[in-house]
Order: C-alpha cells, then structure tokens, then sequence
C-alpha cells in the first residue's frame, strides 16, 4: 500500500515564495469576477498561449490596440509583481487560470481586503501569495499607487507584513499549514500521499459502515 | 472531536464522518466521496499524468462533457475549434484510460454536470461531492457537502480522493412563510444575495432552512443551492425530507433494496438539531419575495420586477457607489427606469441553474399560446430532461411559440462553445451569472427565473409573470 517510492523524488518541490519588493498595480474596482481576468473563450487554450489574454476584455480594444487608460497598460506599472485589488477580488468561476494568468504576467502576490474562497485557495495551489488587508488601509494603499504610479510594496512572508510606499507596516493572518506550504515550496499531492495509510483506514471504515 | 452529545449542524455530521487527518494547525483532511467531473476537466487529468499518477478511486468519479460542446448537434465532428474539440473528445478518452464512467455526448444521460449528478442518484444525502467548477453547491440541496474547486484540486482528488480544508464557518439562512404565488427558487436566491451582497457569504457554507424553503420542489432547492456561490457561499445546503427521498428513490446509482432501507435511517438523523448554533443567522420574509430581475453586472444587483433601476447616488459607500456607476453605464440603463420599460433582445432559458424539467414546464406554460418577439432559446440540462419534456409535448409548445428548442449542455450561461451573444445585446437570462463579458464581449445579462424569461421573450420587456394569465 505504501508508496514505492518517496513521492517528492518524483515531482520536485514547488519554488518557494519568501519575500517580495515590487511595483504595485492598483486594480481599483470591488467585485472583480473571474470572468474579467481571464474570459472564458480563452480558457481552452494551452497555458502558454493564455498569458497575453489577463483582463482581455478591459484591457484591449475591439482592433487589439491596448486601452492607453487600464492599469497594465500604463508604463510604470511594467514590471509590477504585485497586484493592489478592492474587495471580493476574483469572485466568481473556479478557473484556476485566473490565477495562472496572474502568475505567467508576473504577479507574485495580490493584496485586497477580501477574495473570491475558490481564488484564494487556487492562489495556494500555484504559490502565489494572497493577502488580506483591512478595507481601509486597503484603499489608502491604492490611492497611493494612483498617486505616484510606479511605487513599490513589500510583502514579507515569514514576518507576514506589508510594507507600504509611505513606509507603514501592516500585517497579516496567515494559516500556518498555508505559510508553511508557501516557504517551503511544498507540492500538496506529494504531502498528502505520505498519509495513504490514513487514507486508506479511512475507507476501510467507510466499507465495514457501509457494508 | 466535538461532544457527540452537543447539537450538530447538518454540515458538522457530514464534516466529522469525513475527516480523514486533523492536523495540529487546523487543516483537516477531508475525504470525498464522490467526484465530478467534465470536459474541462482536460488539464487536470494532463496534468495527473504529466506526474505519472494514477486515480486512486475511478469507481467514485462521474464525467459527462457539458462545457464545450454546442447544444445545435450531437456530433462532436462539428467542434470546430480545435482546442475546445480537444476537451470534449479528451473527456472520453481520459475516462476509458482510467476507468471512469463517462456520459459522453449522444448518450441519453449526457448533460451538466450538475444536473447529471441529482438525476443519476449520483448525489445523495450526507455525501462529500467536489467538481472542478463553482456551480457544484448546486448538489447540496440534496442534504450533502458539495463545492467547487479548483483545476490543482482535482488533480488532487483524482490521486488521493481527499482534499486538505479549514473548516467553513456555518450561516444559516432563514426563509420565514409561505412563498409567494409563481415565486421560485430563483427569486430567493436572488432576494437573498441582493440582502446579504456577493461577498456576504464568503468562508461560510449555507444551510437554507424555514417554511419558504421546505415549500421548494427538489429542482427549485437546487436552483437555490446553485448560485450559494454568487452569494459568496463555496457551499448551500438543505435538509433532506420525504421530498428528497422521493426525489432519490429509484434513480440509477441510488442504493437499492436492503440498502435504501438503511440509506434512509442514517439521512433522517441528517437534518441540523435543534438548538444547533451556526456562526450567523440571516432571516428573509417568504411572503415579501417578489419575481426578481438583475440591472446591474453582479448577482447583488437584483431587484423586484415592480422596482426601478436604482440610483447610484443612494449607494451606501464610494466603492458601491462607483461599482454601480459602472454598471449602469456597461447595461446602458438609466436610474430610475421601470424594470417592466426594459426591453431585451434575446432570451436564453438554460443553464445549471434552471434547466430541469420544472424548469422547462415553467417557461412553457408561458409560452404556450403566444409567440416570442425576440430570439429565445430553450436549453434543456441533459438529455433525460430534453426526452421527458419531448413527452410531455412541451417542445411542440416551444416551437409552435417560436422558440428554438435545442440539445442539452452548459450553452449561453458562459460561451465556452461559441454560443453568445452580440456586443451590447441585452439578453434575459436563466443562468447565474450577469458579469461584465460572461455572455459575451459586451453582451447585457439580467437574471430573471424560466418564468420571468419566457414572459420577457413574448413581451419584448420584462413583465410581471405573475399579472399574466398562464
């Protein structure tokens, strides 16, 4: 029953997420669904051919010339690895490409005071970073970026802080199965086959009530 | 482990009799009993072979493509675009390699996902159910713990049937009387997300209870408990009674004989006990519940059919306030418009939301005897539902009244198979979902119930199904 091998020999550890100290684009809008990250008439295409589609729709117009007004658009927010996001960000559909999206334009970490649940674990699963943050720091944070377009944040992972461009400190609630998961780099399937046996008891109980 | 002797709620005894592990840190691992599966399910099987693993419970997952595939033919040959053939075919393929029960496209089973599983006796109360998209709360009005996740999740069950979970907060939502004449889950659903917000449930799994709920047919409880989701609820749920049971009784993959005997023992002791606390309480008046039609680009944004367009103005902070603005603009309405001056230009009556056979009989007691002014579809959720309707004479009804009566899946809700709208096409839709883009790139959703749609469709405009003779 037990695996022939070490699991974590077969598939190697995800990379770590620490820390990171980036350009943060505000996206300044609350209940940003799924659906606007990534349409649905993209989500058949191959991961690498997705990434250029990340808010397709809001982003684009009709021709494919780029909105000069959306947020990614604007020159300083270039090489942004942090995304600053109102409340209930990526409600919606379950598509785990909302986040992959994310990830493959550069994004490490999204910042809002509240998720969409599906988003928010999907985050977990691709080692992105999300942090909650109260509502109001929140919406100071992003009147800063619109301020000065092109400042930076620092999200912290095992001090789980924020820093802001007005150099405050925030921090954060993480569960320590998550953190833990995110330093580490570590690859859930591989964890949880080390408890098949548990797994395994489990359905043998599960038979014998059954049966 | 909580005192057995303590009352538990309906999702504490599903929740204790499924865990696996509890860890130190609050993460528990959580087994699933059943798992669902359809054509975009794609990577995820890619994905648990690029690892070299295999699916440790087959026997426990179901597949049927719904996604993908148009709802004008059969023929999975008529796919045009490769990727999207790619995931119908895949799902087939996927399923005989590693031995998974597929109702594939053309078998009279095929359907959505989330119509397929209840109609299967697949869902079955006092389970654990997950599939790879939101809408899977929908099985939870079969007295079951059902939620959607993620593409990683499912690769996750497909190798260890479990899943690692902190538990949910419980809330508890109450529909006090009787509901309404031509009231239906819909518009609960809808006045319920309109009270509490799109967010208001987030970290929460529902249980739906009161006289406005025990009211509710079995399709109607699953209308409900589908869109928990645009509630911010990853989970609905409601008790089992004598109408889920009758519901269930003799459905394909129901326990049988001996087995259904004692099914039926452990799912009466399912229902919350008296004196189970659930971390918030919401009440809404049943009698107070009127048709509800969405004006704006969130689910929240539903209001009665005898309201207006509101004001952002009134809104209670800058973020709503804005949001609205926007939304308005996008659903090119004014405020203070009647909901019943709004003119529509399609009708899409479908989706895992309302695609039943109720659903269906709904909109074709309307329909019957008038004709639709604007092109209006009728989806029907698998084709079981399309075959009980064709007997009951219901697509002659559709036909005679010009409304395009079509083969099952998924369809207009999202557009993953092409079917969509125009830019700025105002559509009145049965699906879940009124997103900016969701019917397609700069289509118009209201969300209204398979009554209210079919009434809309021969009006030209929203209208009171409730001030028409049917």
């Amino acid at each position: 029953m037990a695996q022939d091998k070490d699991p974590q020999e077969k598939v190697p550890a995800r990379k770590p997420f620490t820390s990171v100290t980036a350009v943060a684009a505000p996206i300044n809008q609350a209940n940003v669904d799924t659906d606007q990250i990534i349409p649905a008439r993209f989500l058949s295409l191959p991961r690498e051919k997705m990434s250029p589609h990340l808010f397709r729709d809001v982003r684009y117009n009709d021709n494919g010339s780029p909105k000069p007004e959306f947020v990614l658009n604007k020159p300083a927010y270039k090489n942004a690895q942090i995304i600053v996001a109102e409340r209930n960000f990526a409600c919606g559909s379950s598509r785990e490409m909302a986040v992959t999206v994310i990830q493959d334009n550069g994004f490490k970490s999204v910042i809002a005071p509240s998720f969409g649940d599906i988003f928010f674990n999907n985050c977990f699963q691709n080692g992105v970073l999300p942090v909650m943050l109260p509502e109001a720091r929140v919406n100071q944070l992003l009147r800063f970026l619109l301020e000065l377009p092109g400042a930076e944040i620092t999200v912290d992972l095992p001090t789980q802080t924020v820093k802001g461009p007005d150099g405050m400190v925030d921090t954060f609630e993480i569960d320590s199965f998550r953190k833990d998961c995110l330093l580490k780099g570590i690859d859930e399937i591989a964890m949880t086959l080390g408890y098949e046996a548990d797994i395994a008891a489990f359905e043998k109980k599960q038979r014998s009530a059954n049966g | 482990m909580a005192d057995a002797a303590k009352p538990a709620t309906l999702f504490e005894k599903i929740w204790r009799r499924h865990v696996v592990v509890d860890r130190p840190d609050g993460y528990t691992l959580l087994y699933i009993d059943r798992h669902l599966i359809h054509d975009g399910s794609y990577f995820a099987f890619q994905r648990l072979k690029n690892r070299g693993l295999k699916m440790r419970r087959p026997d426990l997952s179901f597949g049927t493509p719904d996604h993908y595939m148009p709802t004008n033919t059969r023929n999975k040959e008529d796919v045009t675009n490769p990727d999207s053939k790619r995931m119908v075919t895949g799902l087939a393929i996927n399923g005989a390699e590693h031995g998974v029960t597929v109702f594939d496209i053309g078998d009279r089973r095929n359907g959505i996902v989330h119509v397929v599983g209840p109609e299967q006796g697949i869902t079955l109360p006092g389970i654990t159910l997950v599939c790879g998209d939101s809408h899977t709360s929908t099985h939870g009005a079969m007295g079951c713990l059902a939620f959607g996740i993620g593409s990683s999740e499912v690769t996750h069950v497909m190798a260890t049937q479990s899943l690692w979970q902190k538990k949910p907060k419980t809330m508890r939502i109450d529909i006090d009387g009787a509901l309404g004449f031509g009231i239906t889950g819909k518009d609960v659903i809808l006045a319920i997300i309109a009270k509490i917000g799109t967010a208001g449930g987030t970290g929460h799994v529902f249980e739906f209870a009161g006289s406005g709920i025990r009211q509710l047919s079995m399709e109607g409880r699953l209308t409900l408990c589908n869109m928990s989701i645009e509630g911010g609820g990853r989970a609905g749920m409601i008790a089992p009674d004598d109408k889920t049971f009758a519901y269930i009784a003799g459905k394909p993959y129901a326990p049988k004989g001996a087995a259904w005997d004692k099914a039926l023992v452990e799912w009466k002791a399912l229902p919350s006990d008296a004196g189970a606390s659930f971390d918030s309480d919401v009440r809404l008046s049943g009698p107070d519940i009127a048709p509800m039609v969405t004006f704006g680009t969130s689910p929240e944004d539903a209001v009665p059919i005898t309201d207006r367009v509101p004001d952002p103005s009134t809104a209670k902070d800058a973020t709503k306030r804005e949001g609205l603005t926007r939304a308005l603009a996008y659903m090119g309405l004014t405020p203070g418009t009647a909901i019943t001056d709004i003119k529509i230009d399609r009708v899409f009556i479908g989706s895992c939301t309302n695609s039943r056979i109720e659903d269906i009989r709904a909109a074709a007691a309307v329909a019957k005897g008038r004709k639709a002014v604007v092109p209006s579809w009728i989806v029907p959720g698998s084709g079981i539902i399309k075959e009980q309707a064709e007997a009951e004479g219901l697509d002659k009804v559709f036909k005679e009244a010009g409304f395009e009566w079509r083969e099952a899946g998924c369809s207009m809700c999202l557009g993953t198979n092409g079917e969509i709208g125009h830019p700025q096409e105002r559509i009145a839709s049965t699906s879940n979902r009124n997103f900016v883009g969701r019917q397609g790139k700069g289509v118009r959703t209201h969300l209204v119930s398979p009554a209210m749609a079919a009434a809309a469709a021969v009006s030209g405009h929203f209208t009171d199904v409730r001030r028409m003779k049917v």
